[in-house]
């Protein structure tokens, strides 16, 4: 019940979103990551329902600490492990947990391989998560339904325990391809019910894929000339059309090739080098890639 | 009579909550926290049991207060104490070491002396609990 809250009492939340340190971690979010709108207005939504939360929390007005355990679903490389990073540093900058760290699993972290072995494998993750994120990818493949001995059912409930129970201890993060997710939660939907947020990563289109192999490639000190660039964007549409393409870790896998391919270059030349060209990407760097080999696909 | 040892040895036992601040600051200056037990309250046995493996990579104090209750079920009547081991280069020893549960009851040590040669006296402490068997000690 809230009590002696003085009747003139008003509430900066501008200043609550700033002082939390709220906004740089937005902003941040808003310049490091190219694209994702949906996804960024969905944090900025969690944001500022966390900050009012919180508020209501010292105003008394809400003693239970809320659900905060979310699902991210989204082809590879479409920035979910990037963003539950910074949602980490979002929940302990609110306060929500205590130290902020993510700790990222798999299936093989948490089940074992003979009888026993998996619960005391769940909680030796699960110890080390508590006051952070724990962040399990591919999470449908916890469960397999093919194989009711499967150990991945013991894992699940422990983690549905821990998900309800200490809420104020851990926020679980589950992610993975959205077709499959949803196939997971309908088969579990002990899962589903404990989740309050639900975020999809879309695909990046082409011309973010650009972008964001430039800021890669500025991060490492490396600039595209501009015939490159003009490659690079072929290399994009060509790479698409063929399979296991996934997007910002294709581009990644493609720059480290194209590193490689200048340092052969660079080395293969006679004579000594301008410093500028140890940072520049050739087009022939690029149009090297096999991708270019084959005939583009007409999607 | 009470036993003492470790840090913190002259104050009062400390509460759950002063253990989790103390755990905390262990961790923060990332030292990997463990627990050891025993029923022997001699002040010379020094190797205690060790509960489970020192735990490194944890960040917070609520999951080794989990571990402790963990301890504490198991063992309510030994005595645990935590130890904070720092891993880093030169120290690599304990740098914190406190004890986090005692009996309810202490009945003390006996003072024997022992006449050898030449009418010296040899002293020897032996605890009263000593006499019965372990495990069955409080």
């Amino acid at each position: 019940m809230p009590d002696a809250i003085a009747p003139d009492t008003m509430i900066d939340l501008r200043a609550e979103f700033s002082g939390a340190g709220l906004d740089t971690y937005l902003d941040e979010l808003e310049k490091d990551l190219v694209g994702l709108k949906p996804v960024k207005s969905r944090i900025r939504e969690i944001a500022s329902l966390l900050l009012i939360e919180r508020v209501r929390q010292r105003l008394g007005y809400t003693t239970e600490a809320p659900t905060l355990h979310m699902s991210f679903t989204g082809n590879p490389g479409t920035g979910k492990t990037t963003v539950a990073l910074r949602m980490a540093g979002i929940l302990k900058a609110l306060g929500f947990v205590r130290q902020g760290q993510l700790i990222s699993v798999t299936r093989d972290d948490l089940v074992g391989q003979y009888i026993g072995h998996t619960a005391p494998k769940t909680k030796e993750i699960l110890k080390k998560a508590i006051g952070g994120v724990l962040f399990i990818d591919e999470a449908y493949y916890l469960y397999r339904p093919d194989n009711e001995r499967d150990y991945g059912q013991e894992a699940i409930e422990i983690l549905l325990q821990v998900m309800e129970n200490q809420r104020e201890d851990l926020v679980v993060i589950l992610a993975g391809y959205a077709d499959r997710m949803e196939n997971f939660f309908t088969l579990n939907p002990g899962f589903r019910s404990r989740i309050a947020h639900h975020i999809d990563f879309p695909d990046y289109d082409n011309n973010e894929l650009l972008h964001i192999s430039e800021t890669m490639l500025a991060r490492q000190n490396y600039r595209l000339s501009p015939a490159a660039r003009e490659a690079m964007a072929a290399y994009i549409e060509r790479r698409r059309g063929q399979p296991y393409f996934s997007n910002a870790r294709s581009i990644r896998n493609a720059l480290d090739r194209a590193r490689l391919r200048q340092a052969g270059r660079l080395m293969a030349t006679e004579g000594k080098v301008k410093p500028e060209a140890l940072m520049l990407i050739e087009p022939s760097d690029i149009l090297a890639s096999r991708v270019f080999n084959k005939p583009a696909t007409d999607a | 009579m009470r036993i003492t040892q470790g840090c913190f040895s002259f104050l009062p036992d400390l509460t759950d909550e002063q253990i989790s601040k103390q755990i905390q600051y262990c961790l923060d200056h990332g030292w990997a926290v463990s627990f050891e037990y025993t029923d022997d309250p001699h002040p010379r046995n020094t190797y205690w049991e060790m509960w489970g493996h020192p735990m490194f990579d944890i960040r917070d104090a609520k999951a080794i207060m989990g571990e402790l209750k963990e301890c504490r079920l198991m063992h309510g009547d030994c005595y645990i104490r935590l130890c904070a081991f720092d891993s880093t280069h030169t120290w690599e020893s304990l740098r914190m070491s406190f004890i986090v549960q005692r009996p309810a009851h202490e009945p003390g040590f006996m003072l024997t002396r022992q006449e050898a040669d030449g009418r010296n006296i040899r002293y020897e402490t032996r605890a009263y609990v000593a006499e019965k068997p372990e495990g069955t000690r409080y």
